[in-house]
């Protein structure tokens, strides 16, 4: 994931997607041709609560400028209650980063069902958006990973 | 308050209530208390210091002191109590193993702070009624005790003893603390600032562990960070992000658990707040979750693990500008 | 000879100095802590006893990059990320700091030579400070450290408004010579009179009688003395002394992999505190605390000394004593063993 400075700066997005929902979501936003930025970077995991604080910093060190987390609607987890508690963690976090200066913008959890493809593409292309406003993340990211 | 607790240790002792006593040991001046075990009358009788630079919280020993035979005396602030609660709820420590005797406190001095006043050389302190009277080789001083309190005194949350087998003293109430207010500040920042003062904060950090070693809450056999396997192992700041990394999830693994009892920020051999980091946690999740005191009780769910169905804000919150 | 100037000039010494070479010296941060950083123009020198890292960072930093590695396939490509370092000036360390040059110099710089260190080393300056008012930690005396006398290879005294300085090697007469400008011939008995009142202060400090005990024929009974268990007892296992420590040497190399192409292979401080220092596939050989927290000493006070013919590697700066989390210092441990010798 090393930056070409010789290019013009696109931005990096992280998503990481439920395996039962979301990254369904995405399969069936590409069945139904929906276009959306290919800048987004999907990383399927088993459910939203797999996700540890570590991933999402980990994803900000490799030089991600912003992170995507992705799951089932509440109420429709396939391990009953695995997204509730993303909820509250993802909650603390995101406050958490936010208060040690990495713009809330740059994170942000969404719910996606399988069948919501048009979903999706949309979250992703407005999160895209917000984080090309936003502009490259300096904060957090490990310079060592950027050199070649 | 020395005495009545030395007394009170030998009268234990004796009767064969406890074998053995955990408490703070003298050093070679006033202020460098060793927590330490005293197994004999002896021992208390020579050795057993209180006095306003017995910090140190003694909860986390109870962890490796309750697993030994016979039953551990230990003397808890109001503040160590909650760390103590804490650890029960966790299954950390055998109560039946411990004698928890309850002691006042006034907040305790930061002998830093003395320093940055420019006193050193000390060779005594005593306090007179609030102010402290302090013999250095270059001369007599006297500062109130106030001026040179830690800051989680300073904060204080509660002179309530919420676990204990026997009180010396009074107890008291929990407190009306402005501990937040240090928080709200830092969030009123706009998120340049935010990340300018902690970069300039962490960037100090030089690795020792000493925060994670003395935080009773951190009691894992092993941390992730000393697991070679775990893809999280460092034990350099090699580079900014590393020390932010360690310090972000090494708070957000003891949110819910962490009692604010500022031993963190007391060790810090380069004084970052890292109580700021905590309370910003328990900050959040009282304003989102509802009030909520890591060692209130024994056997309490911590929010960072609880959820309910419909009433749980969206992450989107923190887009908001925080919890409303 | 002696030369001077007055102190509210220093810093028309430190320009001077600035002007040939980079210039290091300690100055106040924010938090009031002491630390070296570079000179710049302005910057007033702390007037605070002793920087809160010890002054080895500048050898042996933190974190040391080596070499660098570059995966293209199935060829790698190796890159030394060694230069030749710049001359440079260390202003206003203590004795203390001085003496533990001379410690890590006969790791470092034995057979065969640590090249990172020695890059470093030879291209300082030390202009050392005397201690004018040494702290109740100060033990430099234990270990014959003279903190009026501080060495290095200028030394210098604040006496009344002057600043005083005395060249004490080649390389010190060079950086006097180059500044030789800003300064006036300086009053040998003025100084001598300042040696005395720092002596007369030291004389009273709590510790000067701590003296640790030659136990180098006794090696195996220190390292069986039961008093380890009791001093170990509650030692919480971070690195805070090894790492504010002046003469602790020990280091991990580690490999930084963080993007797929480029290994970066680099040094850090690492503790004999810590559970996994010197782990090895079949575990650990200190199995506890009471190991580890030996080991520390024992290489302070008996190891060292066998290899380094009696030398100590304490230099009695205190900084472990300031920043223990439980207060069990290397004090107290010579008083224990002081104990068990008599």
């Amino acid at each position: 994931m090393s930056v070409n400075e010789n290019k013009e700066w696109k931005p990096l997005i992280v998503a990481f997607c439920c395996n039962w929902c979301s990254y369904s979501g995405a399969d069936t936003a590409g069945n139904n041709r929906a276009s959306y930025p290919d800048n987004v970077k999907i990383i399927r995991v088993p459910c939203s609560c797999r996700i540890n604080p570590l991933f999402i910093l980990r994803a900000f060190q490799r030089g991600a400028d912003g992170v995507l987390v992705m799951g089932c609607h509440p109420g429709d987890c396939h391990y009953t209650t695995g997204n509730y508690h993303t909820r509250r963690r993802m909650t603390l976090l995101f406050s958490m980063l936010n208060y040690l200066g990495v713009e809330s913008a740059r994170t942000r959890v969404e719910w996606v069902s399988a069948a919501e493809g048009a979903r999706f593409a949309e979250v992703v292309t407005d999160f895209t958006k917000t984080i090309e406003e936003l502009g490259e993340n300096r904060r957090l990211e490990d310079l060592r990973c950027k050199t070649n | 308050m020395q005495d009545e607790l030395i007394r009170r240790a030998c009268e234990l002792l004796e009767d064969g209530t406890v074998n053995r006593v955990l408490g703070w040991q003298k050093g070679q001046f006033v202020y460098d208390i060793t927590p330490a075990v005293f197994t004999s009358v002896e021992e208390v009788k020579n050795n057993f210091v209180y006095n306003d630079f017995c910090g140190a919280n003694l909860s986390k020993y109870l962890r490796s002191e309750s697993e030994k035979e016979g039953k551990v005396l230990v003397f808890l602030k109001p503040c160590d109590t909650y760390s103590f609660n804490q650890l029960l709820t966790e299954y950390k420590i055998h109560r039946d193993n411990v004698y928890a005797v309850g002691i006042e406190c006034y907040g305790k001095a930061d002998v830093e702070k003395l320093r940055a006043k420019g006193i050193d050389c000390i060779t005594d302190v005593k306090n007179e009624n609030g102010t402290l009277k302090i013999s250095t080789i270059y001369g007599e001083e006297s500062v109130p005790a106030m001026d040179v309190m830690a800051e989680r005194c300073l904060n204080c949350k509660s002179k309530k003893h919420v676990a204990y087998d026997e009180l010396i003293g009074e107890d008291g109430e929990v407190l009306d603390s402005h501990r937040f207010d240090e928080v709200e500040e830092i969030e009123k920042m706009s998120a340049e600032e935010r990340f300018k003062f902690w970069q300039s904060q962490l960037s100090k950090c030089i690795r020792c562990n000493a925060c994670r070693n003395v935080c009773p809450a951190c009691t894992c056999e092993k941390c992730v960070f000393d697991n070679y396997d775990s893809g999280a192992f460092n034990k350099a700041p090699a580079n900014s992000f590393e020390e932010s990394m360690f310090h972000i999830i090494r708070a957000f693994h003891v949110a819910g658990r962490c009692t604010d009892c500022g031993e963190c920020s007391r060790v810090c051999p380069e004084h970052i707040p890292l109580h700021l980091l905590n309370r910003k946690f328990i900050k959040d999740y009282n304003e989102l979750y509802g009030p909520f005191m890591a060692g209130a009780e024994v056997g309490q769910v911590s929010p960072v693990v609880d959820y309910t169905k419909d009433k749980d804000a969206e992450a989107s919150v923190v887009q908001k500008g925080g919890a409303e | 000879m002696i030369v001077k100037v007055a102190y509210s000039d220093l810093n028309k010494v430190l320009d001077a100095i600035s002007a040939n070479e980079k210039l290091y010296l300690p100055v106040d941060n924010a938090a009031g802590q002491a630390e070296f950083k570079p000179y710049t123009e302005g910057v007033q020198m702390s007037k605070q006893l002793n920087t809160l890292r010890s002054a080895k960072d500048f050898f042996f930093p933190q974190v040391q990059p080596m070499v660098k590695f570059r995966r293209e396939g199935k060829h790698i490509d190796i890159f030394d990320e060694r230069s030749e370092s710049e001359d440079y000036v260390i202003f206003g360390a203590r004795a203390c700091d001085v003496r533990s040059f001379d410690v890590l110099d006969n790791v470092f710089l034995a057979d065969p030579v640590d090249t990172y260190y020695e890059n470093r080393r030879k291209h300082a300056t030390i202009v050392s400070l005397a201690c004018n008012r040494p702290a109740e930690t100060c033990f430099c005396g234990s270990f014959g450290i003279d903190a009026a006398k501080p060495a290095g290879d200028v030394q210098a005294w604040i006496v009344g408004d002057d600043f005083c300085m005395e060249p004490v090697t080649e390389k010190g007469q060079k950086l006097i010579d180059s500044i030789k400008d800003v300064l006036t011939e300086g009053d040998q008995a003025a100084v001598d009179a300042q040696i005395e009142k720092i002596h007369e202060i030291l004389d009273r400090l709590p510790l000067k009688d701590v003296k640790p005990v030659d136990n180098r024929d006794k090696e195996l009974e220190v390292f069986n003395s039961p008093k380890w268990a009791e001093l170990s007892s509650h030692c919480l296992g971070c690195g805070a002394c090894t790492f504010v420590c002046p003469t602790c040497q020990c280091f991990d190399i580690e490999d930084f992999t963080g993007n797929n192409h480029t290994i970066e292979r680099y040094r850090c401080w690492d503790s004999c505190m810590y559970n996994d220092f010197t782990m090895m596939a079949a575990g650990t050989p200190r199995k506890t605390q009471k190991e580890r927290f030996r080991q520390r000493f024992m290489h302070k006070l008996v190891y060292y000394p066998i290899k380094n013919d009696g030398m100590y590697s304490c230099v009695g700066c205190g900084r472990c004593l300031k920043k223990c989390p439980i207060q069990m210092n290397i004090v107290k441990v010579m008083k224990a063993l002081e104990e068990d010798a008599e």
